[in-house]
């Protein structure tokens, strides 16, 4: 029963430690403490989906939890997407077919995708919109980026 | 915002969070946290200590045992709704965990957190008044079950003890002859309830109502067991007649405020439509197994 705690978190495939106030968000922690800043803050309240990481393998909202409670835990941020230089097939879809345009919401949707396309390789376009509702954009009207995550979901077919 | 300071515990057993709830006053327990995080942010809760659950082994589990389905408190929303046990045999719950705010939040998100939170527009509460459920108590003295109907006491307030945690939900098993149906309508996704209804039947080998469970979200400052339109239909054969009698009570039984959400005669209104919608569904569904 303390203030602070020292954890140790898996981001992106390497450990870090840090010692952290029990208040400090998941969020800030990726941000601020780690400077992975492709995790955004938008609402601040478990809204819009913004803040969306995987933590231990499903898709979580990283402005609702805090970093000590990811102790012990695996994270993986939009920077862990890309591996070896190749972009994943959700960040080649995003750029095939034009999936934003301010791009704030984008890191956090193409988390959700990934945890979507993980559950239901074959998604029909109701369960990319239900998949990603949790998740909001202000810009695109969600149909490029239903098409980003069909692209996506051929892709990852046709490489497995 | 970042909330205020705040002592954390992540205790492994339940013995160590109720002892630790016994010892401060100012304690909350901490389980899937999208409320009380959000909460805790606004400065609408400050606790002086979180005691962090999630550690504690044992509380997560779905399954059907003696009279009951018996889930575990810290069971997530997405594994109610990806159980098949619970697609089957249990479509009201099954529906109700699917509307809970949004697929993100239902993976941290937990069943007991929405009962013990007991916020009135939370959507489990209702759907457990109309399944006739019981919650289990853990406390520093002897575990108790408490009917759902006396657990909700007001708005945030619930039958528990400060030294109690909510372990377990127990549903009646399911009978042939039942079924259920969750009817909600929300402004967009993740919003709270406007207004929303559970139902739950069971028809006997004469298609004769022989339980009715109603249960209406957020038009009142508890959720509310729709008592009287649960009689009026009870012992019924569910025409449509029969549906909008109870719908009409239903609608009476609700007590809603005006909001941005709508006016109180729109919430009525709703209620009275949601419940012969989710009468039916549930009908449905009980004819079809």
């Amino acid at each position: 029963m303390m203030s602070t705690h020292h954890i140790k978190v898996n981001v992106n495939g390497q450990t870090h430690e840090a010692d952290v106030e029990s208040r400090l968000l998941l969020v800030h922690f990726i941000r601020e403490v780690l400077n992975f800043t492709g995790t955004h803050i938008g609402c601040d309240s478990s809204s819009c989906g913004a803040c969306t990481v995987m933590l231990n393998g499903r898709n979580v909202k990283s402005c609702t939890l805090f970093a000590v409670q990811a102790d012990g835990g695996e994270v993986m941020t939009v920077e862990g997407l890309a591996q070896d230089g190749k972009l994943h097939p959700i960040q080649e879809g995003f750029h095939q077919e034009h999936g934003l345009q301010c791009g704030f919401c984008t890191p956090g949707m193409m988390i959700s995708a990934v945890a979507l396309l993980k559950k239901n390789p074959n998604p029909t376009e109701e369960e990319i919109r239900w998949g990603l509702s949790g998740n909001l954009c202000r810009c695109t009207g969600y149909v490029n980026i239903v098409k980003a995550v069909q692209y996506a979901a051929e892709k990852m077919k046709s490489e497995s | 915002m970042i909330p205020p300071a705040f002592d954390y515990a992540a205790p492994k057993t339940l013995n160590e969070a109720v002892a630790l709830l016994g010892q401060n006053p100012e304690a909350k327990i901490l389980a899937g946290g999208h409320s009380l995080v959000p909460m805790m942010r606004y400065r609408l809760a400050t606790p002086a200590l979180l005691i962090d659950i999630n550690r504690i082994e044992g509380l997560s589990y779905i399954r059907e045992e003696d009279i009951w389905l018996k889930i575990g408190a810290m069971t997530r929303e997405a594994e109610i709704d990806e159980s098949e046990l619970i697609r089957m045999k249990y479509p009201l719950l099954a529906d109700t965990a699917r509307m809970i705010a949004d697929p993100v939040v239902q993976n941290l998100a937990t069943i007991g957190g929405n009962i013990a939170h007991a916020d009135p527009a939370n959507d489990h509460p209702a759907t457990l008044l109309a399944y006739g459920a019981q919650v289990l108590a853990v406390g520093p003295k002897a575990d108790r079950a408490i009917p759902i109907t006396d657990f909700f006491k007001g708005a945030f307030e619930t039958a528990l003890a400060h030294d109690e945690v909510l372990t377990e939900i127990r549903i009646p098993r399911h009978k042939a002859g039942s079924g259920g149906c969750y009817l909600k309508v929300e402004r967009k996704v993740g919003d709270y309830a406007t207004a929303a209804v559970a139902a739950q039947v069971r028809l006997d080998a004469k298609g004769i109502c022989e339980y009715v469970g109603l249960g209406l979200t957020n038009v009142g400052l508890t959720p509310i067991k729709a008592a009287a339109a649960e009689a009026a239909l009870r012992g019924k054969a569910p025409s449509d007649d029969a549906i909008r009698a109870a719908a009409g009570l239903a609608a009476e039984a609700a007590q809603p405020t005006a909001d941005l959400r709508g006016s109180e005669d729109y919430k009525r209104s709703l209620v009275k439509t949601l419940t012969v919608r989710a009468l039916r569904q549930a009908v449905a569904r009980a004819k079809g197994g």
